[in-house]
C-alpha cells in the first residue's frame, strides 16, 4: 500500500485515490492537419519507464482533486507531488539519481 | 419538494426510536441518526478576500483557515472539503434562505452555492469506544493527538465515501454519508459496535 501525500488533504492511503495515467500530455493544436498515425500516437501511446514516471492521481475518496505525482515505478518512491498546471520537476537531479 | 407529512429521515425504517426507548445506559458506543440537516455546497476562491467576506456576511461564519477543519458552532458550521469547496450547514428548513443569501453575496463573483441537504444522512457515534469502532473501517489515524475536535476529513469508511467530523468530547463523531449508503453503513457500524457494548439514542 502506498501512502500518497495529497497536496490538499495530506498523506492518505492509496485506496483513497484513483490513478489517472501519464501527466503533462498536451493535445495537438493543429488538429485539422495531423495524420491518422500521429493521432494514434497522441491518443494511445504512453511512456512506460522503468524509473521516474510523471503521472496524475485523483483523490477520489477525499477532496476529489487531480494532481501530479513523480513516482519511481521500480521502488514506488514518490519524489514529488505538485498541482495541475505546474511544470514537472527534475527529480532525478534533485534526488541525486 | 416532499410533502412535510411524508418526509422521513434516511434511517426512519430502522425503528431507532423504539429501540432507543428499550435501551440502557453506560454503553461503549452510542449510535443515533442526527436527523434532517441543511447542507449547502459552496465553491469559490479562498484567496479572494471578496469571496471570504461574502461567505462571512451570508453565514456569519469565517471560512475555516486550515484544510480538514471546521469553523463555526451549533447548527451553523463550515466544513472544509477541498481547496475551493466547503459545506455550510444549517438547521432543517434553512436551505432556501441560506442559498439565497449566499448567491446574493456572491453576485459578480466566480462562486456557487448549491443545496445538497437531501443527499446526505448524518450518523452520530459517541462514547469511549467510538475510535475503536471507526478504526475497523477507516485508514486515517484517529488518535486524539492527530485528529481532534473541530477536524473533519473526507475518507472511506467500510467502502463508503464519508465525511468524518469530530464534534465533541467523548469522543463524539458525526459521519456524513450518501443516503443510499446509509442503511448499509448503519448496519455495518452496528455490527462492529456490538463488540463494544452498543447503545442507541433516538
Ligand atoms: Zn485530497
Amino acid at each position: 500500500m502506498l501512502v500518497i501525500p495529497c497536496p490538499y488533504c495530506g498523506p492518505r492511503d492509496e485506496h483513497e485515490f484513483s490513478y489517472a495515467r501519464e501527466g503533462h500530455i498536451a493535445r495537438p493544436t493543429n488538429a485539422e492537419q495531423i495524420s491518422d498515425a500521429d493521432w494514434a500516437q497522441d491518443l494511445f501511446m504512453r511512456k512506460n519507464p522503468k524509473g521516474v514516471h510523471y503521472e496524475r492521481w485523483m483523490h477520489a475518496k477525499g477532496c476529489r482533486r487531480y494532481f501530479n505525482v513523480a513516482r519511481d515505478t521500480v521502488t514506488h518512491e514518490i519524489y514529488a507531488v505538485y498541482e495541475m498546471g505546474q511544470p514537472a520537476p527534475d527529480v532525478k537531479k534533485e534526488s541525486g539519481r | 419538494m416532499v410533502e412535510t407529512y411524508q418526509r422521513r429521515t434516511a434511517l426512519a425504517h430502522l425503528g431507532l426510536v423504539g429501540r432507543a426507548a428499550a435501551g440502557k445506559g453506560g454503553a461503549g458506543v452510542v449510535m443515533s441518526e442526527a436527523g434532517h440537516r441543511t447542507i449547502i455546497n459552496i465553491r469559490g476562491n479562498a484567496q479572494d478576500p471578496a469571496f471570504a467576506a461574502a461567505v462571512k456576511s451570508a453565514t456569519g461564519v469565517d471560512l475555516p483557515a486550515k484544510a480538514n477543519t471546521v469553523a463555526g458552532t451549533g447548527a451553523r458550521q463550515i466544513l472544509w472539503l477541498g481547496p475551493n469547496e466547503w459545506w455550510v450547514t444549517g438547521a432543517d428548513g434553512e436551505a432556501d434562505a441560506l442559498v439565497e443569501a449566499l448567491r446574493g453575496a456572491f453576485t459578480g463573483q466566480h462562486a456557487t452555492a448549491c443545496d445538497v441537504s437531501e443527499s446526505r444522512a448524518v450518523l452520530s457515534l459517541k462514547g469511549p469506544k467510538t475510535r475503536e469502532v471507526l478504526a475497523r473501517g477507516v485508514s486515517l489515524d484517529l488518535h486524539p493527538k492527530v485528529f481532534g475536535i473541530g477536524q473533519c476529513a473526507q475518507t472511506g469508511l467500510s467502502r463508503c465515501n464519508v465525511l468524518l467530523h469530530q464534534v465533541g468530547e467523548g469522543p463524539h463523531f458525526e459521519i456524513y454519508v450518501l443516503k443510499s449508503f446509509s442503511d448499509y453503513l448503519w448496519r455495518w457500524l452496528e455490527q462492529i459496535a456490538g463488540d463494544f457494548d452498543l447503545g442507541i439514542e433516538a
